[in-house]
């Protein structure tokens, strides 16, 4: 008698081919994601919507009807499929590029209107696709091909607080925050990714879960060096944790 | 069926998406347009459709594509200004290949210019903003019961070609009134087409895809858009002619813009002047065949527009003689009177018979 003991997610496709880069934590994610499909048994009636960035390979990966937004548009897209079917469950997979800077108004719109959707949010503080530039969340003294001499916060500003700003909506059923630099930290961030499509799926509003994702390649760091600076750096920049979670009762 | 009423222009094209089978609206006010939204949302909750006031007109659109890419009828609509937003993602829908209707109530321009009817969008909407190699099936209806009928149409051939549809209408049609009779029914759609989005349920994953990275893959692509493009350029020309048995001037105007023209043509024509009219209703494809045609056997063109002169391009690129072309143009939310227009025409004839 065999036991099995692990397995590829059905809701990621059989003959994928990972193009993420050594380190990068994009591949974990795509992997929670499709984990919590495949145990809520959504896969089949699960829709996508792509967005622009190193997210945008999402397509190549999830087992999932799909559809290519426009850069940052995804929760707008997302909300006319969920809005025409509502009996499907429908999700993003961006990046903070395309969520927090030119599509942060379709992100936080659709926060406010508690359009029963989950957006997932990968925060690794650049512009990872076009070769790491300074992003929304690129953090104070952050040196990116942009910032050349380190983010200065009086020329560029702050880093965005994503989930703060989302958790901020009326319409936000559970937003949190999550990081994926160790196995703890995994586990955890798939509690949260499930808790952020279970409120969709019981009807109670938004879900978003924002995750901390390393970027060796644009950061110029090794992967685990890239991790450790997750941790040391980011954590404290960007709290984790359930900023908000509603239940039924 | 059957009945006529009195409608406002933008309340029966919104009406008359509804009883095609419209269930998606998603738009963003802007005059002189904002009718159809808010027709929109007294009349879809009372036939179980979806009416969302979208943050933008961006998201209004890119709502239209989610909705659109799961199969149902959709559509937006807006105005000039607010139509170049959405440029981006006409795009995509024309790659993707999933239709909708775009209604352009447009207004003066350039900028945000003024809410008067005007036909400086003819380029916009014809050539569209959309980046890449696109063509866009484009409507110009010039009367409230036309447009109506379009509407119909515009849904029907954008789930037969797969590819977005605008009615390009103007502040005239929009805000003015005008008996209408609903003739259509609504319009059957299966559930699974073959490309909507539906669930991969005992089926591979679909994806309503505009990125081809691979060599050559790309080129593929777009070769099999124009093959539809080309298509519908064969058999979508639609047009109305009048009088061009004996014209010796033939008048082109299209939209609001030919119902003056028309008036005027009518009493030249009781004058004894010999002119006939061209009123193209498919602004893309363009009736390029009739003016072939037309040209060989008339002495002169006149274009008339609220513009300065965009339509006038593509009856140049069609005269395949030596006819000549005059133009007549009102731009800015200007509108001609019967009476201009008119003296237009007399002015294109006299130089006609004093060359």
């Amino acid at each position: 008698m065999t036991k099995l003991v692990f397995k590829q997610p059905e809701s990621i496709k059989p003959d994928y081919n990972f193009n993420f880069c050594p380190g990068c934590d994009h591949g974990v994610a795509v992997r929670l994601v499709a984990e919590v499909l495949d145990d809520l048994g959504v896969r089949e009636k699960t829709l996508m919507a792509a967005s622009v960035g190193c997210s945008v390979f999402g397509y190549d990966y999830f087992n999932v009807d799909v559809v290519e937004s426009p850069h940052g548009r995804a929760p707008a897209v997302a909300t006319g499929m969920k809005r025409a079917n509502h009996d499907h469950v429908v999700f993003t997979y961006q990046g903070d590029g395309d969520a927090a800077s030119i599509g942060f108004t379709e992100l936080i719109h659709s926060a406010v209107r508690g359009e029963r959707i989950t957006v997932i949010c990968i925060n690794n503080t650049n512009f990872g696709m076009t070769g790491g530039q300074a992003g929304p969340t690129t953090i104070p003294g952050q040196k990116t091909t942009t910032t050349p001499y380190g983010k200065d916060i009086h020329e560029i500003g702050f880093p965005v607080k994503i989930a703060e700003m989302v958790a901020l909506c009326e319409g936000a059923a559970y937003v949190a925050r999550g990081a994926m630099d160790s196995p703890a930290a995994i586990r955890n961030a798939k509690k949260l990714v499930r808790r952020a499509f279970e409120v969709q799926i019981e009807d109670l509003g938004f879900g978003f879960v924002e995750l901390l994702s390393a970027c060796p390649t644009n950061w110029h760091r090794d992967p685990i060096e890239s991790h450790h600076w997750v941790k040391k750096v980011l954590y404290p920049v960007f709290p984790q944790g359930v900023l908000k979670n509603i239940t039924a009762e | 069926m059957g009945e006529k009423v009195l409608m406002k222009g933008n309340e029966a094209l919104a009406e008359a998406a509804i009883r095609a089978g419209c269930r998606f609206y998603a738009g963003y006010p802007i005059t002189p347009q904002s009718e159809v939204s808010e027709y929109m949302s007294r009349r879809m909750p009372q036939v179980h459709g979806v009416f969302i006031p979208a943050e933008s007109e961006i998201a209004a659109i890119n709502m239209v594509l989610g909705a659109a890419g799961t199969g149902a009828l959709a559509m937006t609509s807006s105005s000039s200004c607010a139509i170049s937003l959405k440029q981006e993602t006409l795009s995509y829908m024309i790659s993707q290949e999933v239709p909708c209707l775009i209604a352009n109530v447009s207004r003066g321009g350039p900028g945000l210019g003024s809410i008067s009817p005007s036909q400086g969008d003819y380029f916009q909407a014809t050539r569209t903003g959309a980046n890449g190699d696109v063509r866009l099936l484009v409507f110009g209806p010039s009367t409230i019961q036309e447009m109506v009928d379009l509407v119909h149409d515009a849904f029907v051939l954008g789930q037969k070609y797969r590819t977005p549809v605008t009615i390009l209408s103007d502040g005239m049609i929009g805000q003015m009134a005008e008996p209408v009779e609903f003739k259509h029914n609504a319009i059957e759609l299966e559930h699974d087409k073959g490309w909507n989005l539906t669930g991969a349920k005992n089926r591979k994953p679909r994806r309503l895809s505009s990125i081809h990275l691979k060599e050559g893959e790309l080129e593929q692509h777009v070769l099999h858009l124009f093959e539809k493009f080309e298509k519908i350029r064969a058999d979508e020309v639609r047009y109305e002619a009048l009088y061009l048995e004996d014209a010796e001037l033939v008048v082109m105007a299209f939209g609001s813009c030919a119902r003056i023209t028309k008036t005027a043509i009518k009493e030249a024509r009781r004058e004894g002047y010999k002119v006939g009219l061209i009123r193209p209703i498919t602004l893309w494809p363009f009736p390029a065949k009739i003016v072939n045609q037309v040209s060989k056997r008339c002495k002169k063109f006149l274009c008339i527009e609220m513009n300065m002169g965009q339509m006038y391009e593509d009856i140049k690129m069609d005269i395949e003689s030596d006819a000549r072309l005059d133009f007549y143009g009102r731009p800015g939310g200007a509108i001609p009177t019967p009476e201009e227009i008119l003296e237009r025409i007399k002015q294109s004839m006299r130089e006609l018979t004093s060359v």
